[in-house]
């Protein structure tokens, strides 16, 4: 069976924030994803899901160039943000960041207090405002304020495993992003912290785009307006390769997928 | 009932070859005896420990039965080994002091930054060359050091600097700070590298710099190794005896002025053992009374810093 | 493909000001000095090591090692301290050899939930930062004095003891991360089939862990033959014209020497010649850290690679 590609069509009223075109994801010379085109709409949660090892995660961590750490990955293709290339010469990696925040699958908050956890980001790139009230701010987005704010000079550490995922979200909102892209951030959580973390999401979308990577099947119909199905097909070196299979409103894929390999993977057929 | 049920079982008939005759009281009794004597072994360094104690305890004691204690540390004067004595081991500590802080000002930083650049900037290829070298001067033996400070580095810094003696604090205290610096580089890079990467990762991802991340975030993250490597390298630096003895001299001197030459606990400790001074003299208890006054701040230092990584030590599961 | 250098467009939030300049610049500076500060301790390792060549060289010689020591420096020879440094080296091995494996054993496999062990454990790092000078005034006291009728006095035998202390906690410490090395599913397999926790450790965990304990052991060794402190506080005289016999009265002898000793005293003296053997003497002692080190890492690297 042909695995097809198809790219919504682009509403009108939404701008699309990122387009990747004709993106093969490399590590060296290994290829680990290949040929991927698709649109992210702006104000909208993007969900990337499919079986492990398809790649996801490494088209995620592209978004903002953070996959530039590791040792001889690169690119082939173009991901624009905003139309620009962002590998372009003229991009610099850690402005991108700024607009870019990033959420990871296990809590990662910085041995500080909670009120330093937040404002490391907004001191880093030169805050103008009032320092409190930021905090304060990010913190309410995040859920997290009622929480916390009696013992704002505790460690980040010392708060429990969905508090300090969410205070890696209040951290992520507090340089402004645009953009906020989460890496399976609730594998690492109990079922309340999960769902709590869903809300959010959905009250965040208002303010900023989201694409998030994600494991569970009913998490994607839950909170994603678009899903993008990815899957893995070997090659003859034994080796694995990634790819786009569809990409469609959640709706459709979940409901009425257009291809067999959505199909059985929806479904609960593999991965 | 157990027992009885086993010595059925092999009388019986579990084996009646014979083929299997396992002496399993001799196994028994070797372990005993090797579980006893392995533990006799390691109860040696705690003798070891009381042993020191106990050494420098008696003939301090003895000492104070002729000095009087407040002499000891408020004198201004160590003329220990003179006709009309004097004991103020407080020269002497300053003597210690001097050295060890212009070698701290010099190993502190250069440690640490060495141990940031292995572990951030270098290579790969590049840390394999490096590391082994630091290691190298980690091997050198104090006594070429002292040759090398006085015989090399005094000569140079007398070559500019005015009014600098032959003996003198800051050859001794500069060789002194090369000395203790793998020490310090060392562990400090342990405690870098063992900073999660997760840790960089979500600062990278806020939009900072390596150089940022690195100082806002790996290194407090690795302080409590940190500060436990520099205290290792301040006990290092106290206890530090040959380099001084060479180059810093023997005139025990109440000063702050590197250019001249000062007597440090340790290299007062080598004159006196080296002058062969017959038991039950004051001059042998004195060495007791100067080397307790060591062992204790090293002491000091040691639970300061025991005390530091317990209380601050993060646990990154 | 369009090669045009493109920059993000303008953030629409004008609250943060980035300064990505000035942050560069200060990354650039840093990286900068932490390299200088690495290869500092590399340029004073190299001067160092040129200077005692181009000082010690030229009169190094093989009459140089076999003389005995002179108050002329144009005949001394480095004779009965290498010979002491040697006799030091097998006493302190001799001794902490089997006391130090054996406490490792004991910490590392029968005890180790013990709070006795706790106890131990932290006695063995509080020694780590004991002056070497402290543990001669130990020597010197017990080993020396108290127990001079079988040590003889401020003999090689009272010096060799006192440094088999010294570097006890190093091989403790050595034969236990050997033996943490080893997977515990060794032990496991050698207690399923009936043996005993030490013979187990005897036939299946110790000789797995031997290469890591030489290492650690021969690293050990070549820090005792460096130090100067506490044998000269135990009374290793520099002027010992003669050299050691190898029986118990010259183990009891009461004066030796050492390479080390010998170097501090021909660097305390004035004249310049003195310097020059000193530093004859310095290669000698380095050539054979060099050797026990490298012996060491080969031996280190040659079983970790036969895993």
């Amino acid at each position: 069976m042909q695995p097809k590609t198809s790219a919504p069509t682009v509403n009108a009223k939404t701008d699309s924030i990122f387009t990747v075109e004709d993106t093969s994801y490399y590590y060296g010379s290994f290829k680990a994803v290949r040929g991927v085109t698709l649109e992210i709409a702006s104000h909208e949660i993007t969900a990337l899901i499919g079986p492990s090892g398809c790649g996801k995660s490494t088209v995620l961590r592209c978004f903002n160039r953070l996959n530039d750490l590791i040792p001889g990955a690169h690119i082939e293709g173009r991901i624009a943000y905003r139309g620009v290339d962002i590998y372009n010469k003229g991009v610099d990696p850690t402005e991108l960041r700024r607009r870019i925040g990033m959420v990871f699958q296990k809590p990662n908050p910085f041995p500080k207090p909670i009120y330093d956890n937040v404002a490391y980001g907004a001191r880093i790139n030169g805050y103008q405002g009032d320092m409190d009230e930021l905090v304060e701010k990010s913190l309410r987005q995040a859920a997290l304020w009622d929480e916390v704010k009696d013992k704002l000079k505790d460690s980040g550490l010392s708060l429990s495993g969905g508090q300090q995922q969410r205070l890696c979200i209040a951290r992520a909102i507090a340089i402004a992003p645009e953009v906020i892209l989460m890496d399976e951030p609730c594998s690492a959580l109990d079922p309340i912290s999960t769902l709590k973390i869903e809300e959010l999401m959905h009250q965040l979308k208002e303010n900023y785009t989201i694409i998030i990577v994600t494991h569970n099947m009913q998490q994607a119909t839950r909170v994603s307006d678009k899903t993008a199905f990815f899957n893995a097909e070997a090659m003859e070196s034994g080796s694995k390769v990634g790819y786009l299979v569809e990409y469609d409103t959640t709706k459709n894929i979940f409901n009425n997928p257009q291809s067999d390999y959505t199909r059985d993977y929806v479904s609960g057929r593999f991965g | 009932m157990t027992e009885s049920v086993f010595k059925d079982s092999a009388s019986e008939g579990a084996d009646q070859s014979g083929l299997w005759q396992p002496n399993r009281s001799a196994s028994k009794l070797s372990q005993k005896a090797v579980v006893i004597l392995f533990g006799a072994f390691a109860m040696v360094s705690v003798f070891t420990t009381f042993g020191i104690i106990f050494t420098l305890l008696f003939e301090t004691i003895e000492f104070f039965r002729e000095v009087s204690i407040i002499e000891f540390f408020t004198a201004t004067r160590w003329t220990a080994l003179f006709a009309n004595p004097e004991f103020g081991v407080m020269v002497l500590m300053c003597g210690t002091f001097l050295t060890s802080v212009i070698g701290l000002i010099i190993a502190i930083p250069l440690g640490l930054l060495s141990a940031i650049c292995l572990s951030e900037y270098a290579p790969r290829q590049l840390r394999k060359v490096l590391k082994p070298a630091l290691e190298l001067l980690a091997g050198v033996p104090t006594v070429v050091f002292g040759y090398f400070a006085l015989l090399l580095v005094t000569p140079f810094l007398r070559s500019f600097i005015p009014d600098m003696s032959i003996f003198n604090a800051l050859s001794a205290g500069i060789v002194l700070g090369f000395a203790i610096l793998p020490t310090i580089a060392s562990l400090s890079e342990d405690a870098i590298f063992a900073v999660p990467s997760s840790l960089r990762q979500g600062s990278y991802a806020l939009g900072s710099t390596k150089r940022e991340t690195i100082t806002g975030v790996v290194l407090p993250a690795a302080l409590s190794g940190i500060v436990a490597s520099i205290i290792l390298g301040v006990a290092r630096a106290v206890g530090e005896t040959m380099i001084v003895t060479l180059a810093a001299g023997q005139s025990p001197t109440l000063t702050l002025d590197p250019r001249v030459s000062v007597q440090t606990m340790t290299s007062f400790i080598v004159q006196v053992t080296k002058g062969d001074a017959p038991y039950g003299t004051i001059e042998f208890k004195t060495l007791f009374a100067v080397g307790m006054t060591l062992f204790v701040i090293t002491l000091i230092l040691n639970i300061f810093s025991f005390w530091f990584v317990r209380k601050y030590q993060e646990k990154y599961e | 493909m369009k090669s045009s250098v493109q920059t993000l467009p303008p953030s629409s939030d004008d609250q943060f000001k980035s300064q990505l300049d000035k942050r560069y610049n200060i990354d650039r500076i840093f990286q900068a000095i932490s390299w200088i500060a690495t290869f500092s301790g590399i340029v004073v390792l190299t001067i160092l090591i040129i200077g005692i060549l181009s000082q010690g060289l030229s009169t190094l010689s093989f009459d140089f090692l076999t003389s005995p020591p002179s108050r002329q420096p144009d005949r001394a020879g480095v004779w009965p301290a290498f010979l002491g440094s040697i006799f030091l080296v097998i006493i302190t091995g001799a001794v902490s050899f089997p006391i130090g494996v054996g406490s490792g054993i004991f910490l590392q496999e029968f005890a180790r939930e013990n709070k006795l062990a706790k106890v131990i454990e932290i006695n063995i790092s509080n020694l780590a930062a004991v002056p070497s000078i402290i543990y001669g005034l130990l020597g010197l006291f017990v080993f020396a004095r108290l127990m001079s009728a079988i040590t003889g006095g401020r003999s090689v035998l009272s010096g060799g003891l006192t440094l088999a202390l010294l570097i006890l906690p190093v091989i403790i410490v050595a034969t236990r991360e050997a033996l943490k090395a080893v997977p515990d599913s060794i032990r496991q397999a050698g207690m399923a089939l009936g043996a005993t926790e030490w013979q187990t450790v005897r036939t299946h965990v110790l000789p797995q862990a031997i290469p890591g304990i030489m290492t650690g052991t021969i690293l050990a060794l070549s820090r005792a033959i460096g130090e100067t402190a506490p044998i000269i506080a135990v009374g290793a005289a520099a002027f010992v014209p003669f050299a050691p016999e190898f029986s118990i009265e010259g183990l009891q002898e009461p004066a030796f020497t050492a390479m080390p000793i010998q170097i501090f005293n021909w660097v305390s003296r004035p004249q310049e010649e003195f310097h020059t053997i000193a530093a004859s003497a310095i290669i000698i002692l380095m050539i054979v850290l060099l050797a026990m080190n490298a012996t060491a890492i080969l031996l280190r690297n040659r079983f970790q690679n036969s895993r």
